[in-house]
């Protein structure tokens, strides 16, 4: 523990020196290496056997009543550690070799050893104080990277939108807990779980405020509007960094909070699992719908959050319905996709990277053929695209497959309408799975294969080792992990226990059993595979091979720009679900019908969220706000009404419904 | 049993999937027929004289008359596909799923499951019908597609009808028949109507008619 | 029990093609032709492999190993099936990991397609990305009513029932309908689909491999014949449980199952018209409220509900 608290305080001195730093090449190497090292030597020390005494938490004591900080590590912190810290080092590494590359980063580089640094604060606090004040401070942290090209109007707009969405979410955190010290009597993580005397309807408004609040963070729809946003708009490290691990941080505190609330009602599990299968089937929609690499990646974060919340539903359901066959399999499920997450969205963020500088744009549809001048990078994108679709033989299947084994259990162990919902996170999953390799098929086929369209590739190069090296690290973890999870599925296994306390031993080697097969059957193909394609090399050498145009179909004069696009590729599904979607046409209808020109067509999709649900109920909100300070002049008087309201709503709250 | 309900459900769904207006009032002229059946098999006894006659009449009514009146409105208008349908196909059928979702859900809480003997399936199937019915009323515009429409809700209704049918007098069942037939007779005779006075038979056009 | 899986896996590496010259033999009876040999598709196929080939220079490695890993993919996920006899690597959950193996080969193909740059194969792409997706949810829809009806959620228990016998029940006969049809839009045939046109602007299958010559069109032509044959079989195995006989039983009434689905593709693409592109998803959405009507009934009827 110490160790670990440790490790976490030498990443504000790493930032510290690299602030201080004027030399650009030192800055950045002290603050990405250094916050590499840390991560790096903090997940051995969370795998060393001696330093892992599960029960000694660090008690900082403070002359202020009630208040102390408290850290500690227990079996569901230590595996979002394991999280943090390993993505962190190796993004890292890359951080270092991209902020060579684009200097304009190097200011804001400080910043990501704090960012790490918060994000392992948040995950071991046990006390509401230090959790709500790292928390922050992640939130803050975070927007100083995003907004590490400050001058571009978008990535300001992208800065104020994550800092609203973050500290709007904050405020629900802050209300729930200071609900749960009240009702407690101490702002211990401990007595939260241990006080457990609240009623159940504040205890349904304290999971409500979770799901809103951590769901900001993590991404969950329609609370997702900032990631869009943020994601592009931060240089590419920090986005594999925030989308692999920092919205994971609201996962985490949604688990927690569960941790808290004791023995959850049937209706818990079936909303969250109602959220998760909206969030993956719209995010992956929405992910079809976009031309911007990084926007499009953004979006499939909200898709796998909502796998990830549709695993914690049905577990909750298993939890509420005492099976714990359902409670194993959905937070087993919900915790492994959270590593496999951050593997292969990491990957996926570092490639949108390496496309970056290659060819200095992420626009899709202007990008193509990719694979023959950098196949390296184009193949550890193939990967991680297989393994985003939950493809086998990579990790994603294996914790899909574990979040679908929960909710076919669900459907046969439950009655009424539990039934139908899980049903629905089936279908809803299958759905997200389906459209997720038409948008992966889309994006890996329009970027890296077939002919360039456009003269961007013209003498562009393989980045360097230095960026290429972590990425490769974490392909083999996605295979690794997909052909052989057990030992990451073991510590999957220690943290769900602190959710689903019922379930033993007994049962999570019931849910390996049918892992030996699938592990076998992925060897199989895989040697069989290689054996193919080595026989076939063998069999095509003694044939003549002849190359040629591809079929044009007569077409006298084709080029790269007539290659089907991003958007095209897309359209059928658009069209198909163009009644969710809305999408805006705008069609430049001035064209001569005999003798065509010149003609402008353009499409995007709105987020529908962020223009018919936040828009409005901001622009209601902004008009109330208006009104109080027109009407009352600002004097001193209009600001103690707004005192006085506030105080009489607090009471109103306290006496009548005893929050 | 459970054949001919669910044969019921299937043709309401291949009425509001098809985009042919003659496929449908084929689907309605089977359901008709398979309402006969249904009836039929209900009274339970095959050598019962009502219960022969109502299957007579209600075959005769429902599967040969109507459908031929429909026939008979409709040659002549132009209409053999629907060309703009006010809610896209796909959204409808999704609709018509979440109908039979809700449908079968429900099911415990529905009083009259209690007195369902025949078939489990028979209150859900008859509510499936009964709401799609509805959906045909209010998604479809054209007169055809309304009297289609409604001859599906009325075929809900009587499906409905089977819970208590040992204990209902045919004497009303045959009124009821002959209700369902004056309607849709007057329809068609509106249909005409309709037709030559716009030259169109979307009942829209029937707002034009008011004062204004 | 390793004697009956290699009896598995060599019907399922033998047999294919031979259905496919079944039902091409239906067609051409129905229209009064004689047409090619029932075994042609294996003569196209040692023809093909014996050729030489030719690419695109606008292709990668990934267009040339397509082929042969999709072959595999699509045969492991046949063994998974109880064929003749009950599958010794089926397991509790491999109906998930026999769709998803689907789901990557088509990843697979679609890639292949976009790697030659053509808008042609883009198109085929395109489509077949789309009605995969949402063919996708009515494949789970009709396993999540087997998994109900056997309470189990291996393949082997699923399609043996544990009886062998006509299962005449309402839900499954909608079900064996539906993913008639689901087998006919996955494997692109008649009013999905259709194999023999010419018109790259409307296929979807046939487009995707316009580039294929050679050994690779060979495995394709072979690949895509074993998907037809495992889904033929899934879809008899709905109404027709597999036995729990001696093998050579099992194969025999296999081969018979398979031969009655093969002729009712054949007489299905001989009597309907290929539906327009725009109809398709309106096609796929009706087969997904039959099953979904189909699954509301078992759940009505083992109480679920």
């Amino acid at each position: 523990m110490f160790s670990v608290l440790a490790v976490i305080l030498v990443l504000p001195l790493v930032s510290l020196v690299s602030f201080l730093l004027k030399n650009e090449i030192k800055k950045s190497a002290v603050a990405c290496l250094g916050t590499s090292l840390a991560a790096g030597s903090g997940l051995i020390l969370l795998f060393v056997p001696f330093f892992q005494q599960p029960h000694d938490n660090v008690l900082i004591p403070t002359n202020i009543p009630l208040v102390s900080f408290a850290f500690g590590v227990d079996a569901l912190s230590r595996f979002f550690l394991v999280v943090i810290f390993g993505l962190s080092f190796l993004v890292g590494i890359y951080g270092f070799g991209y902020i060579k590359e684009h200097k304009k980063f190097v200011n804001s580089s400080p910043f990501f050893s704090l960012l790490v640094a918060a994000m392992a604060g948040v995950v071991i606090s046990k006390d509401g104080l230090s959790f709500l004040i790292i928390w922050e401070l992640m939130s803050i942290v975070s927007f100083f990277l995003v907004t590490a090209e400050h001058e571009n109007k978008e990535v300001q707009n992208a800065g104020w939108i994550y800092l609203i969405a973050t500290h709007l979410a904050t405020a629900f955190l802050m209300m729930a807990f200071v609900m749960l010290s009240k009702s407690s009597g101490s702002l211990m993580f401990g007595e939260f779980v241990l006080q457990n005397n609240r009623t159940p309807f504040l205890n349904g408004l304290l999971f409500i405020f979770a799901v809103i609040g951590f769901g900001t963070k993590a991404g969950i729809f329609p609370f997702h509007v900032w990631l869009p946003h943020a994601h592009p708009a931060a240089p590419s490290y920090i986005s594999a960094l925030m989308s692999g691990v920092m919205i994971k941080t609201g996962i985490y505190g949604i688990l927690r909070m569960l941790t808290f609330l004791g023995s959850p009602p049937l209706w818990w599990g079936e909303t969250l699992v109602v959220i998760g299968v909206v969030s993956a089937v719209m995010g992956v929609l929405y992910a079809l719908m976009q031309h911007d690499l990084k926007r499009l990646l953004a979006y499939h974060s909200v898709e796998n959050i909502g796998i990830i919340v549709t695993g914690i539903g049905i577990g909750l359901i298993g939890v509420s319905l005492k099976n714990n066959m359902m409670a194993v399999l959905g937070f087993s499920g919900a915790i492994l996709h959270v590593l496999n997450h951050a593997i292969f969205k990491g990957l996926l963020f570092l490639c949108a990277g390496n496309v970056m500088y290659i060819a200095h744009t992420l626009t899709i549809d202007i990008l193509g053929g990719m694979i023959k001048k950098t196949p390296f990078t184009a193949m550890l994108f193939l990967i991680a695209a297989m393994s985003i679709c939950g493809l086998p033989p990579f990790n994603g299947f294996i914790s899909e497959w574990l979040v679908y084994t929960g909710l076919f259990n669900g459907i046969l162990n439950s009655l009424g309408h539990t039934v139908l919902i899980s049903i629905a996170g089936v279908l809803g999953i299958a759905l997200a799975g389906g459209l997720a390799v038409a948008c992966f098929t889309k994006v890996f086929g329009v970027v890296f294969l077939g002919e360039s369209r456009s003269g961007l590739l013209q003498g562009s190069r393989e980045p360097p080792g230095l960026l290429l090296s972590p990425m490769i690290i974490l392909a083999v973890l996605c295979l690794f992990i997909g052909i052989f999870p057990w030992p990451f599925l073991n510590m999957v296994f220690g943290a769900m226990q602190i959710m689903a306390p019922g379930a033993g031993l007994v049962d999570s080697d019931h849910v390996m059993s049918p892992l030996v097969n699938v592990s076998t059957i992925f060897v199989v193909l895989i040697v069989l595979a290689g054996l193919m394609i080595s026989i076939r090399s063998l069999v095509f050498k003694k044939k003549q091979i002849q190359t040629t145009v591809t079929w044009d179909c007569g077409y006298a004069h084709p080029t790269p720009r007539m290659q089907y696009t991003a958007a095209s590729f897309a359209e059928p599904i658009g069209s198909f679900f163009q009644t969710i979607l809305r999408p805006h046409v705008h069609r430049d209808k001035t064209t001569n019908v005999f003798f065509p020109e010149g003609a402008v067509f353009d499409e995007h999709v709105p987020d529908y969220a962020e223009y018919n649900f936040f828009e409005p109920l901001f622009k209601r909100i902004g008009s109330i706000i208006i009104f109080i300070q027109s009407k009352k002049k600002s004097t001193v008087q209009s600001y103690l009404t707004l005192i006085f309201i506030t105080l009489i709503i607090l009471f109103v709250a306290e006496v009548w419904f005893g929050i | 049993m459970n054949w001919i309900l669910v044969g019921i459900v299937l043709t309401t769904f291949v009425v509001l999937g098809s985009s042919r207006i003659t496929t449908r009032i084929k689907a309605v002229a089977i359901q008709g027929g398979l309402l006969s059946v249904l009836q039929f098999v209900a009274r339970g006894s095959l050598f019962d004289i009502h219960g022969a006659l109502l299957f007579g009449i209600t075959f005769f009514i429902k599967t040969i008359i109507i459908p031929l009146l429909i026939f008979r409105s409709i040659r002549g208008i132009s209409m053999r596909v629907d060309k703009e349908p006010k809610v896209s196909s796909h959204s409808l059928l999704l609709t018509l799923g979440l109908i039979t979702t809700i449908s079968f859900l429900n099911i415990n809480t529905f009083p009259l499951a209690v007195g369902a003997t025949i078939s489990s399936l028979l209150i859900p199937s008859a509510l499936t019908t009964v709401l799609t019915g509805l959906l045909i009323l209010v998604t479809k515009t054209k007169a055809t597609n309304q009297i289609i429409g409604f001859l599906i809700l009325e075929n809900g209704v009587f499906t409905f009808g089977m819970t208590i049918v040992s204990e209902f007098p045919t004497i009303v069942e045959v009124g009821v028949l002959l209700d369902i037939l004056v309607g849709v007779f007057i329809m068609g005779i509106m249909i005409y109507q309709i037709n030559r006075t716009f030259d169109d038979i979307d009942t829209k056009s029937l707002s034009l008619l008011g004062d204004a | 029990m390793e004697y009956n899986f290699l009896c598995n896996i060599f019907i399922l590496i033998v047999m294919p093609p031979f259905f496919v010259g079944v039902i091409n033999r239906v067609k051409s009876i129905i229209a009064g032709r004689t047409g090619p040999p029932i075994l042609q598709l294996y003569h196209d196929i040692f023809k093909l492999i014996k050729k030489n080939a030719v690419y695109s220079r606008s292709t990668s490695c990934i267009f040339r190993i397509v082929p042969l890993t999709s072959l595999l993919i699509v045969l492991c996920a046949g063994m998974l099936l109880p064929i003749a006899s009950p599958s010794p690597i089926s397991f509790q959950g491999d109906v998930i990991l026999f769709v998803y193996l689907f789901a990557l080969a088509r990843f697979l193909t679609i890639t292949a397609a976009l790697d030659t740059a053509s808008s042609f194969e883009g198109m085929g792409a395109s489509r077949e990305a789309t009605y995969g997706a949402l063919s996708e949810i009515t494949i789970f829809i009709v396993l999540m009513t087997l998994v109900i009806i056997v309470k189990s959620l291996s393949l082997n228990k699923m399609l043996t029932h544990g009886q062998n016998v006509f299962v005449a029940d309402p839900s499954v006969i909608l079900l064996f309908l539906a993913f008639f049809f689901i087998m006919l839009t996955e494997n692109s045939r008649m009013p999905i689909d259709d194999p023999h046109t010419h018109l790259e602007l409307t296929m979807i299958h046939e487009v995707m491999i316009l580039d294929y010559s050679g050994p690779d069109l060979g495995i394709i032509l072979y690949g895509a014949s074993i998907k037809l044959f495992v889904f033929m079989a899934f879809t008899a195995m709905i109404i027709f449980p597999c036995s729990e006989g001696p093998v050579w039983a099992g194969t025999g009434i296999l081969f018979l199952k398979v031969l009655a689905v093969s002729i009712m593709t054949g007489l299905v693409e001989s009597f309907t018209a290929r539906i327009k592109l725009i109809r398709i998803p309106q096609m796929l959405i009706a087969s997904f409220v039959l099953t979904l009507f189909a699954l509301l009934i078992t759940l009505f009827d083992q109480r679920m509900l």
